[in-house]
């Protein structure tokens, strides 16, 4: 935080910021003291809350139109689709922003396990933002059942049953999250009045999220503490607010190609088909972002132990911060570390793939291969490394890597000399 | 002395708020969690009568209770002869084939995998039964789990033969 007493310039804003320091705390934010070396791994927390804003923006007005009914949710989507104003974009920006966001999510998550961003002192900003990355679970996957198409309907049935599998209670659990026998209309009303509930809880969050980031401030690609206010740091505004802008206008040009190009790639045909509880689809699949925990399900034999697992699967990221008990933060002066870190992605990656696959024959056995290592890699290899990797050394300041490169101060000296016209010799 | 006595009635009196409060906090809470649970007019909808006359041997037919797909199949005399044949011991959830079909002629199954919950397909899977696509469970011709994660056979529903061609389900 910066340390200076602020005080606004004119009387009115003093009155005012004396009694809502709103001018106090914004001034803060722009002067948040930010790494000279973020790169641009970094500028993924500002696209989330620019989705999540999207999310709920165009939530809102879809929420105008839908209509919650077992017998009018699906026609209700059709009429935004075709009669609505503008419904088919809101709509299409509604469904694939939603892939965006988890895109956005796994590249935040992955830079963050890159950098050692969990380790002390940020594990409180780790585990907030993993309750919001479990919040935006259960909020895509409530949002999934809405249109209440033949993988709405499915996939809510099967999720909903995991809890099935819970000893003695199981079954207690289901009928009262369904509000009956079966998925039914009990279950669409609170599915949507959740949904739109959650991503107010996860503004919540968020705001937490980021009051955590602001104690002990920025992680860096070094992975060595910076000193606050110093060479080293610079101001959040303009400074990082212009990379962030930069990155967010890449990504959204993706976002946007998805949402005029190809709007239903990352859908489901079967999604427009009304939900029938007779007939289930011979292949049903979950939305891409949660293929990996879904293949985690279906590799364990065993329908609590599958369960379990998959849980597990995302509650152990929570322990990260102490199972990966290693000082050197950055994945970068840690030789060892950083090619786990390789394959922990490879296989983070197969799973998804294979959660998209039927359950049979080579399929299962890979599932079971990668669920395997997942766990090896947080229970064994993790806590193993911090005990005996040898770790590079690490530079005293950011500004090392750059100014250990050999020449680099005579070659920026003749560079600017040219420039200036003087001779190299004489220029300070 | 004095001092102490008072601590003492003091702590007691702070249990005994605690104690009452959290009482409290728990009933007004209650009606707010079960609210959710399966409502009157859903469990007023607890049985179906279902005419069987036109179903033929080795045809299967589905109708929903519950919400829920039950299949009523007419079995052939191989499937019977077949699910009887079964040693329990080879048996996930062992279960006799006659405990299961009052008549052997006609099985009636909640038809819902007992895994995750979609509905198995009919004449698939290694035992020419039921087979379901979701993760891969497959059952035989009394329902009974054979292969893959579901853990217990398929649910048979109460039921009854009201007369020669009508099954009350519920």
């Amino acid at each position: 935080m910066s340390e200076d007493k602020y005080v606004p310039e004119s009387k009115l804003a003093q009155w005012f910021d004396s009694r809502l320091p709103l001018l106090t705390l914004s001034h803060h934010l722009r002067g948040y003291p930010t790494p000279k070396n973020l790169n641009y791994w970094w500028t993924f927390g500002g696209i989330l809350t620019f989705f999540l804003i999207v999310q709920i923006v165009t939530g809102i007005i879809l929420a105008m139109h839908y209509v919650a009914h077992v017998d009018l949710a699906f026609n209700s989507i059709e009429h935004i689709m075709r009669n609505v104003n503008y419904g088919w974009l809101i709509r299409y920006v509604h469904a694939n922003g939603s892939s965006m966001f988890f895109l956005a999510v796994y590249i935040h998550i992955f830079r963050g396990l890159y950098y050692g961003s969990h380790k002390p002192p940020r594990e409180m900003i780790w585990i907030t933002g993993l309750i919001i990355y479990l919040l935006m679970m259960a909020t895509a996957f409530m949002g999934y059942t809405l249109p209440w198409g033949q993988m709405s309907f499915w996939a809510a049935t099967v999720v909903s049953n995991l809890f099935g599998a819970i000893p003695l209670i199981g079954e207690n659990i289901t009928a009262w999250l369904w509000g009956g026998y079966s998925l039914d209309n009990p279950t669409l009303n609170r599915f949507y009045s959740l949904h739109y509930l959650f991503p107010f809880l996860i503004f919540a969050l968020v705001i937490l999220h980021i009051w955590a980031l602001h104690v002990p401030g920025n992680n860096n690609p070094i992975g060595i503490d910076v000193k606050k206010n110093s060479k080293e740091t610079m101001s959040f505004h303009p400074y990082m607010v212009m990379k962030d802008l930069l990155a967010m206008l890449v990504f959204i040009l993706i976002f946007f190609g998805f949402v005029f190009y190809a709007p239903n790639f990352l859908g489901h045909p079967d999604n427009y088909i009304p939900a029938n509880p007779l007939v289930t689809p011979e292949h049903i699949v979950p939305e891409w972002y949660l293929l990996p925990f879904y293949a985690i399900l279906r590799a364990i034999p065993s329908k609590l132990g599958g369960v379990i697992f998959m849980f597990a699967s995302i509650f152990i990221l929570i322990l990260l911060p102490w199972l990966d008990s290693s000082k050197v933060r950055s994945a970068a002066f840690r030789p060892l570390y950083k090619k786990f870190y390789w394959v922990l992605v490879a296989m983070v990656i197969l799973l998804g793939y294979l959660g998209a696959k039927p359950p049979e024959g080579i399929y299962v056995i890979l599932a079971r291969i990668a669920t395997t290592y997942y766990f090896i890699h947080f229970l064994i290899i993790l806590p193993v490394l911090g005990r005996y990797e040898k770790t590079d050394p690490l530079p005293t300041s950011i500004f090392d890597p750059v100014l250990d490169e050999p020449n680099i101060v005579d070659k920026f000296k003749k560079t600017a000399g040219e420039y200036e016209g003087e001779k190299v010799d004489t220029f300070k | 002395m004095s001092n102490e006595i008072k601590s003492k009635r003091r702590d007691f009196l702070f249990t005994a708020t605690y104690t009452i409060g959290a009482v409290g906090v728990g009933a007004a809470i209650w009606p707010l969690v079960d609210q959710m649970n399966p409502d009157s007019s859903v469990k007023a909808l607890s049985t179906t009568e279902v005419d069987v006359s036109s179903v033929e041997p080795g045809k299967t037919i589905t109708v929903l209770w519950r919400g829920k797909p039950i299949f009523i199949r007419r079995r052939t005399k191989s499937e019977i002869d077949e699910a009887a044949a079964v040693n329990l011991k080879d048996l996930k959830d062992p279960e006799k084939d006659s405990d299961r079909a009052k008549n052997p002629e006609w099985l009636v199954m909640v038809g819902v995998c007992t895994h995750l919950g979609c509905v198995p397909l009919g004449d698939r899977g290694d035992y020419k039964a039921w087979f379901c696509p979701c993760h891969g469970s497959h059952y035989d011709t009394s329902g009974r789990i054979r292969k893959g994660p579901a853990p217990t056979n398929l649910e048979i529903p109460k039921y009854e033969f009201v007369d020669n061609k009508t099954i009350k389900i519920g």
